[in-house]
């Protein structure tokens, strides 16, 4: 809501000055977004008019004004606007005036021609940003008038940007009205005068569907001066309120909308056919809207119709046919009360916000119809003539919205705000705020005025009663309350605890979107269970993501496009799936990227490799509390992996996510260069621990001994260490992979591994012929389960 | 004699010189050794002097060749650390740090402060639908408070959440109160723009008990601001509008210049007394209970506290940013 601050003024007279009126509604709620100030250092400019408009005999660009402004002779002005003409009003500042940009005006000679002053354009004045010519100013103003006296300046506007509840400030009224209640000034709301009719004419009006459309005033004005202009005053009020002058009815129907918050129509009364039926839509309705569009309304759409035909959208806009014109003389105002529910959402769904709309969205002050119908009548008289016929007015009494009576508690007031308020005071700002109140012992009962649709239950005039005390003169008192333990549970590892492992293993988080293209993740094949958005921002985040991959390796290509030499990222967030059941849920997603160290005068230079990712995620594993051997690789992989170089991994039987290098297919086409290596685990899984349960130490000294082993090929080391183990039995403490090679000296199809073996017994020493014999039958088990032998 | 032994000791120059002073002096054959065999062969009345002063230059003589020893083999280590020098001023073996993400770090540092003062840590779904996140919030269906949040759906109904307020439902839900909660987490707006991300965090807190009242609100809020920002920071509450609340604040603070002065006011928190709608619409007596609820925008703090000035780079995960927050 935008207006103009001596508008207001007129209606509270505070001597506060604008930047304090702004503090206050603000500090009342109604925050205001911006002041502008309107006109200052404006003396030594006057209302000129324009009588004589020739072309400059030397310039092309220039014209030679005979400027009327009041005086007894016109001034010569030379001029480049385009738009200046004759008959047009335009500001005329005289010679010795210094404009608000610090230009001084002196007669000057313009290519041989005198001129003796400057018409200025809106900027020049400070008044407006359009600089494209001179500013046309009312036709009504008076020649030779100062022009801060002509158009009421100096002003200000404010914009207050209104929390959906406060509709009853969609107005002056409204303001005014909270602005007088936080002063404790006399709101003094201009009296509505009664306009008796002049015709007999009435209009039929028949509420067909009275739940949507309670009331609905209309009234005829015959005769109006189709040649008639609005004053300079209302259009001045109109344009700092941010509307644009139209015409005369239009003018005073948007006049009264700011003024008293009632959203106004005037049609055509020579279009409307019979009288006034307010209905729903049905199949085969059409109405051109007076934005040029033709619809078909939805049939939850409410219309306001003649006998024959709909003419408006109700309390959206008007229909283009019964529109008031430029010849129009017969006019029918409407004034009603739409059901906000009716209202609601039908204007978006065609693409139309309107003052209109946007007042009955949110609720207008259902008592308001009548009065606004008289003020538009005695505006318009007075403006254009015309004769008006009588108020009509059909209503549903049923179908209005009852003003509440609501009970006060005086200790409810206090327990909630923390506060000892008496009922004195509390009488005095509900009443201040324009609400009846009944004594009720303590209490009281509460009728708030029909403006505040926003008031029904007692806690909302707990919310006033704060208000007008004022937020910072409300107690304050330091956190207290009973003390509770508040820890979280140790089976679950504190994600801090996953991050600074991350951390401190030098990876850096990112934190990348939860929408992706679909495009993106069907290069990973991982589109197939991804969610769409049903009005996403963009094609290219269209999509729910089902995996932290597409983010990590956007944030890598992108990074190493940064010249980054290596790269460590880590990202954890929610990931869904639409495949089967729905699923939402967390993962950390790792990605490895260029040199394996960062680059020293001490070490060569290497690339990373899939044993660098895995003994991340098992570094992760480990301090996250899983102990050795909880974790699981399997040889299995997925489309957008390395086949030969990623694995499943298993986390105390559970799956826990994969880890490999990105196909290089795959990233060709994410033009990544580099060879990527990722891994995505997931967090409920991570995070699943037992509690440590000490298992003694050993007391007894341990025995290494080290297999050295011709292996196939195509047997994994892990099944080479589950042979060992399930063969060593208890006595293995330990089985370490210590050296693995491919190449010269071994035969083809074969690599050497070497393997060592810590044994101990928990209740003594064990004897040389033990550990032989275990060791026999350890080389026995792998000979047979995997195919080895031993190495020369 | 004497002078003769302790000046071959003296001008010993090595470790091994030294030991060949002492095989010559105190050795098998060593010229001392030789001195106390021959003692036996003095006469009587001369035997116990001579004797005395033989074993007193062994004494001598043994205590100056071991001082002399650890001098030697004290220069000898010295020469050798001197060849075993390093350039100090090479760097270490490089370990590269990681770090959080700059809203990582200031959630953390939110969350830690609400811990300290007794709250819980509760997390919720990201794809909620219309009850949790709007209507047991108290917005009405269609309401033009509905509008305030620019809502990503998808096709079923079910949206992206706007705000972790729908925790709260489930919280409350789930158990009686007292209830004393923070929800962290990530929330969905379709606004793209300088000032706006499609998504940003919030945390959102709640309690609920016997006898809390907009005071405990006030002073809880400014315990937390002043503790995040390590400044008694000047507050000020403005009337506003939020259908889960009422009384509803917004929460604004009094910046502090680089030079330290009184800045401009910043809007922080959006807070209030919990509506007893949502109360009731959770089970919870709203006669008996009261509570307050407020939501902070992460990206917000993390801005305020870092200095950072476009809230775009969050999202952009430029390491050249990122790193700069470890």
């Amino acid at each position: 809501m935008r207006f103009s601050l001596n508008w207001l003024r007129q209606w509270v007279p505070t001597d506060l000055d604008a930047q304090s009126v702004a503090d206050r509604l603000t500090a009342a709620g109604l925050e205001v977004d911006e002041l502008e100030t309107i006109g200052t250092d404006l003396e030594g400019v006057v209302v000129g008019e324009i009588v004589e408009c020739r072309p400059h005999p030397d310039a092309d660009r220039l014209k030679v004004c005979e400027v009327d402004y009041g005086a007894d002779a016109n001034l010569t002005i030379v001029c480049g606007a385009p738009n200046a003409r004759a008959g047009l009003k335009a500001p005329l500042a005289t010679v010795g005036t210094t404009l608000p940009n610090g230009l001084k005006i002196k007669p000057a000679r313009l290519r041989g021609v005198e001129s003796r002053g400057m018409l200025c354009s809106a900027p020049e004045l400070g008044l407006g940003e359009d600089a494209s010519g001179l500013l046309e100013l009312p036709e009504a103003l008076q020649v030779g008038a100062p022009l801060a006296d002509a158009l009421g300046l100096p002003d200000h506007a404010i914009e207050v940007d209104l929390t959906p509840n406060r509709a009853d400030c969609l107005s002056i009224r409204g303001i005014a009205r909270e602005l007088a209640a936080a002063e404790s000034l006399e709101c003094r709301e201009p009296e509505i005068v009664k306009v008796a009719p002049v015709v007999d004419d009435g209009v039929e009006i028949e509420l067909l569907d009275p739940a949507d459309c309670p009331r609905y005033v209309g009234r005829l004005v015959r005769g109006i001066d189709p040649q008639a202009i609005t004053p300079a005053w209302m259009v001045e009020r109109l344009e700092r309120s941010g509307l644009r002058p139209r015409s005369p009815v239009v003018d005073v129907t948007n006049y009264v909308l700011l003024e008293r918050g009632q959203p106004m129509h005037a049609f055509d009364a020579g279009i409307i056919e019979g009288g006034i039926r307010v209905r729903r839509a049905r199949p085969g309705d059409r109405i051109t809207l007076l934005d040029g569009q033709e619809i078909e309304p939805d049939e939850d759409m409410l219309l306001i119709c003649d006998h024959e035909k709909p003419v408006a959208l109700a309390g959206i806009m008007g229909g283009q046919d019964s529109a008031v014109g430029d010849a129009t003389q017969d006019i029918l105002l409407e004034s009603a009360w739409f059901n906000p529910a009716t209202i609601i959402g039908k204007g978006r769904r065609l693409g139309l916000a309107t003052d209109s709309s946007h007042r009955f969205e949110r609720g207008v002050d259902p008592e308001l119809q009548t009065r606004a119908i008289e003020r538009a009548t005695a505006l318009i008289v007075e403006i254009a003539g015309g004769r008006p016929g009588p108020v009509v007015e059909k209503s549903s009494p049923e179908h209005l919205p009852s003003i509440p009576s609501i009970k006060l508690r005086m200790h409810r007031v206090n327990r909630v705000l923390g506060t000892d308020l008496e009922a004195g005071r509390v009488h005095d700002i509900l009443t201040r705020l324009g609400m009846k109140l009944e004594p009720d012992g303590d209490d009281f009962r509460v009728t708030p005025p029909s403006a505040r649709r926003d008031l029904a239950i007692e806690v909302d005039l707990i919310e006033e009663v704060a208000r007008m005390v004022g937020y910072d003169q409300l107690p304050s008192r330091a956190p207290g309350g009973r003390l509770r333990a508040v820890v979280a549970s140790e089976r679950s590892v504190a994600m801090e605890t996953i991050r600074s492992t991350l951390h401190a293993r030098g990876f850096q988080e990112i934190m990348t979107w939860s929408f992706v293209s679909e495009h993106e993740l069907s290069m990973l094949a991982l589109q197939a269970s991804a969610q769409p958005l049903a009005n996403p921002l963009s094609q290219e985040m269209g999509v729910l993501r089902t995996s932290l991959l597409p983010g990590l390796l956007r944030t890598a290509a992108a990074n190493l496009r940064h010249q980054q030499p290596r790269l460590k990222l880590f990202e954890t967030g929610h990931v869904f799936s639409s495949a089967g059941e729905w699923t939402e849920s967390e993962r950390v997603g790792l990605a490895i990227a260029g040199d394996a160290q960062p680059e020293s005068w001490l070490e060569n230079r290497r690339d990373f490799d899939f044993y660098d990712l895995k003994g991340e995620v098992e570094h992760l594993v480990g301090c996250a509390g899983h102990g050795p051997g909880a974790i699981q690789a399997v040889a299995r992989t997925v489309d957008w992996l390395h086949p030969g170089q990623s694995c499943a991994l298993v986390l105390n039987g559970r799956e826990l996510g994969f880890a490999g290098q990105l196909h290089p297919g795959v990233a060709a086409e994410l033009d990544l260069d580099d060879a990527i290596f990722v891994a995505e685990l997931d967090l409920e899984v991570l995070r699943d621990r037992n509690l440590p349960v000490f298992a003694g130490t050993a007391r007894y000294p341990s025995v290494r001994r080290d297999l050295a082993l011709i292996v196939p090929e195509s047997v994994p080391a892990a099944d080479l260490q589950r042979v060992c183990a399930e063969s060593a039995g208890q006595r293995l403490a330990k089985c370490v992979i210590f050296d693995k090679y491919q190449g010269k000296g071994i035969e083809s199809g074969y690599k050497s591994v070497g393997i060592g073996l810590i044994l101990r017994d928990v209740s003594r020493t064990l004897t040389d012929e033990e550990v032989d014999s275990v060791m026999l039958s350890v080389v026995e088990s792998l000979k047979k389960e995997c195919q080895v032998r031993l190495r020369g | 004699m004497r002078e003769r032994a302790l000046a071959d000791v003296a001008g010993a120059d090595d470790l091994r010189e030294l030991d060949e002073v002492r095989v010559g002096w105190l050795g098998k054959k060593g010229r001392l050794t030789a001195e106390l065999k021959n003692l036996g062969q003095l006469p009587p009345e001369v035997r116990r002097e001579a004797g005395q002063a033989v074993n007193e230059l062994k004494r001598d003589l043994s205590t100056r060749l071991e001082a002399r020893k650890t001098e030697l083999e004290r220069a000898e280590l010295d020469r050798r650390l001197a060849t075993e020098t390093l350039d100090v001023t090479l760097p270490g073996r490089a370990v590269d740090p990681g770090g959080p993400h700059p809203v990582t770090r200031a959630m953390s540092r939110i969350l830690s402060i609400f811990r300290g003062l007794g709250f819980a840590v509760a997390d919720g779904p990201e794809v909620e639908d219309d009850y949790h996140n709007f209507e047991a919030l108290n917005f009405p269906p269609h309401h033009p408070a509905r509008a305030m949040h620019d809502t990503f759906y998808l096709p079923d109904g079910r949206l992206l959440r706007t705000h972790t307020s729908p925790v709260q439902i489930r919280v409350m839900k789930e158990q009686a109160p007292p209830v004393r909660i923070v929800a962290p987490g990530r929330v969905f707006r379709s606004d793209s723009d300088q000032t706006h991300t499609p998504q940003f965090h919030q945390v959102e807190g709640l309690l609920v008990d016997e006898d809390v009242t907009f005071a405990d609100l006030k002073g809880l809020l400014s315990t937390f601001v002043n503790t995040y920002f390590e400044d008694e920071l000047e507050m000020r509450l403005r009337p506003s509008y939020f259908p889960f609340t009422e009384p509803s604040a917004e929460v604004d603070i009094r910046w502090r210049n680089a030079d330290g002065s009184p800045g401009r006011w910043l809007e922080v928190l959006g807070c209030g007394m919990v509506h007893p709608n949502v109360l009731e619409n959770c089970g919870v007596d709203a006669e008996r209970f009261t509570g307050y609820a407020f939501g902070l925008g992460v990206e917000r703090f993390a801005m305020l506290r870092y200095r950072v000035d476009d809230l775009r780079l969050f999202f952009d995960n430029d390491l050249r940013f990122l790193a700069q927050f470890r």
